[in-house]
């Protein structure tokens, strides 16, 4: 490989699996990701691909009965996360690794002030008084722009709009100065132009605290908004690696490429919106050759026979798990 | 068999709906919320209307109270000549059965207890007066027309995924061959691709049956994919009417251009220079006086936070409610 910096999470063979009528089904097959120091990772996919369960895993916030890392590990700071205590978990859950999610409605203890709950987070991870805590809370509102923010710290959460509360939770995640950021559709349920400020804040707060981003979205749009580099992900496996750059002007997993064909833009007519074929395949019925094979235009037979790998495609830093792709056989 | 001929013409004038809040034991003060304020707009036959804008700006309300669902509080509504505010018993039925709705969500607007079959026939039961033979046949008719075997008319609802039970809301409005469809957020709850598949049959459907569209969305994307006109609202006010194209392309209010720019399109190479976006829409209990845009506008001028500006044509086909317009020649 390259001479890269260490990165700051890296993931290898992740495997997380479900217990669905008494067998375990993969809903994240061997899966490797390293995410930079400082960069913004995109991971794009439909539902049911995967990606939300891929950072469920790294904090191993899966529920205990029936869910679990089947392998593979999850490297942060010289240490394998899937393997340690639920102890030393809980000290780096909201402390070196935090994560955002998409209803902040629902994380948001709706009987505590938006204030006692940063100052909380503050005081269970680096200790010290209450009223340091509640300075530090207040402190971070005004650093995400919360609009009066000495009142706002003694307001419960109903009283705050969707963007405004996804700014709490943005501001309860750094109170501890995070390494590493993961960001759950954080947007999705915000009107664009609250969106739009709401990701322009994060990549100013990502600059100023130096931190990593996993950011997991459906929307291709968001993507090459914010993103540094993108993983796509189709029925639990990423199918695609590749700067942001690279991915949008040469997609080159049929998947992607398809993506981008079935997302109407809003900034140019679009005549030709090519839907993709059928449906992504349930964790239980997941094709044995190429996932993406039965919805694909162009799968040959070896395609539903060997399950493709993640390879290296012309350009060192794009890869793709398609074998027709690989092998030069498919053009445009 | 099914084209139903003529009828399709939607016309709406100064619709207005308040909504009155609080009072209650433990609530604050009351409160009135003026959803929709003075809203007018045609829809000729044949073609689609869009109505954009954010949560809370009165679009769904607009979309229930044409269907009187939601009763207006003023204005009228007018389908093909026939006054439906005025509308009674059959003759509301009947007006019922030309105009129907889709909504975003199909779960939650099919019975899980019953079957697809029984959800399709129901209406035809009740507004047609035909053999069961032909009921079955009509239901069996719609639930292929939407792209679904027929073995899915005898399951639950819970058997399909988000795809294909947004094809059986589309089947259920289908069956009465309307003749104005109105869809609220169709495809808002559903992945990229599964999206493409149903904006297609819509097309396909508005293509062969000649049917009119009011299409309420949020995303700019996917009414400048389906839309003739596009209408965007603002605080319960339409503050830009016109072309879809000339309304995303060379907007002329300043909230259109913002809705704009801040909608992210797949391209990293137009990555926007996000501009400084001020404020979030303020309350609709108490909207700001004169322009309600004008706290969050970059244009606005002392006349903007006094008077309110009035709907009207700027362009050839292109209408806007301000006093400082983008692009304004």
């Amino acid at each position: 490989m390259n001479h890269m910096p260490k990165p700051a999470l890296e993931i290898r063979n992740l495997q997380t699996e479900f217990r669905i009528g008494g067998s375990w089904y993969p809903a994240v097959r061997n899966l490797s990701l390293s995410l930079q120091q400082n960069e913004t990772l995109a991971v794009v996919g439909e539902s049911g691909s995967g990606k939300s369960v891929t950072a469920l895993s790294i904090l191993r916030l899966l529920p205990s009965a029936g869910a679990r890392i089947g392998s593979g590990e999850v490297l942060f700071e010289g240490r394998n996360l899937a393997t340690l205590s639920e102890r030393e978990m809980s000290d780096i859950r909201g402390n070196s690794i935090a994560m955002i999610f998409q209803e902040p409605m629902t994380s948001l203890n709706p009987t505590m002030t938006v204030g006692q709950q940063i100052a909380e987070a503050i005081i269970i991870h680096r200790g010290g008084r209450q009223s340091e805590a509640m300075a530090e809370a207040l402190r971070l509102l005004k650093e995400v722009k919360i609009g009066s923010p000495e009142s706002r710290l003694h307001d419960y959460p109903h009283q705050f709009s969707g963007g405004m509360r996804q700014r709490v939770m943005i501001a309860m995640a750094l109170a501890c100065r995070p390494k590493i950021l993961l960001a759950d559709e954080p947007t999705t349920a915000l009107d664009v132009t609250i969106q739009a400020q709401v990701l322009l804040q994060l990549d100013e707060l990502k600059q100023a605290y130096g931190m990593s981003v996993l950011f997991i979205t459906h929307n291709l749009g968001v993507v090459a908004q914010i993103a540094d580099r993108v993983a796509v992900m189709y029925a639990g496996e990423i199918v695609e690696l590749a700067s942001v750059e690279a991915l949008f002007a040469n997609p080159m997993h049929p998947y992607t490429a398809a993506l981008l064909r079935a997302m109407p833009r809003a900034d140019r007519a679009s005549d030709s919106l090519e839907p993709i074929p059928g449906g992504v395949p349930a964790v239980t019925a997941i094709p044995s050759g190429c996932a993406y094979a039965p919805r694909c235009s162009f799968r040959q037979r070896s395609c539903d026979e060997l399950r493709p790998d993640l390879l290296a495609s012309g350009d060192p830093g794009h890869l793709v798990r398609c074998s027709q792709r690989l092998a030069g056989g498919m053009r445009g | 068999m099914t084209i139903s001929a003529g009828g399709g013409y939607l016309e709406v004038r100064n619709l207005s709906k308040c909504f009155r809040t609080g009072g209650g034991r433990f609530g604050s003060g009351r409160n009135t919320v003026r959803a929709v304020n003075d809203v007018s707009f045609t829809i000729p036959k044949g073609t689609s209307l869009g109505l954009v804008g954010e949560s809370g700006c009165g679009k769904s309300t607009v979309a229930r109270a044409l269907l009187r669902l939601i009763e207006p509080d003023s204005g009228s509504v007018m389908f093909d000549g026939t006054d439906v505010r005025a509308a009674k018993g059959s003759a509301l039925r009947a007006l019922r059965r030309r105009m129907q709705i889709v909504f975003q969500d199909p779960y939650s607007s099919l019975n899980p207890r019953r079957t697809i079959r029984q959800a399709l026939e129901e209406p035809l039961r009740v507004h047609l007066r035909i053999s069961s033979r032909q009921i079955r046949d009509k239901a069996e008719a719609a639930i292929a027309e939407v792209g679904l075997p027929k073995e899915a008319l005898d399951r639950y609802p819970h058997e399909f995924s988000g795809g294909q039970r947004q094809r059986i809301g589309i089947a259920r409005a289908l069956v009465l061959d309307p003749e104005l469809v109105i869809a609220d957020e169709p495809v808002s709850a559903l992945d990229v691709s599964v999206q493409a598949q149903i904006l297609r049959l819509l097309e396909g459907l508005r293509e062969r049956r000649g049917l009119s569209f009011l299409f309420v969305s949020h995303d700019l994307g996917v009414v400048r994919h389906f839309c003739d006109r596009l209408c965007v609202m603002y605080l319960g006010r339409i503050v830009e009417e016109g072309a879809t194209a000339d309304v995303l392309d060379r907007p002329l209010h300043p909230y259109s251009k913002l809705l704009r720019d801040s909608s992210p399109v797949p391209d990293p190479s137009v990555r926007r220079a996000m501009t400084r976006i001020v404020g979030e829409v303020p309350s609709p209990t108490s909207p700001p006086p004169g322009c309600a845009f004008h706290p969050r506008c970059g244009r606005a001028e002392s006349l903007c936070s006094n008077e309110p500006p009035q709907l009207g044509p700027l362009k050839a086909d292109h209408s806007c409610a301000c006093h400082s317009p983008e692009y304004a020649r």
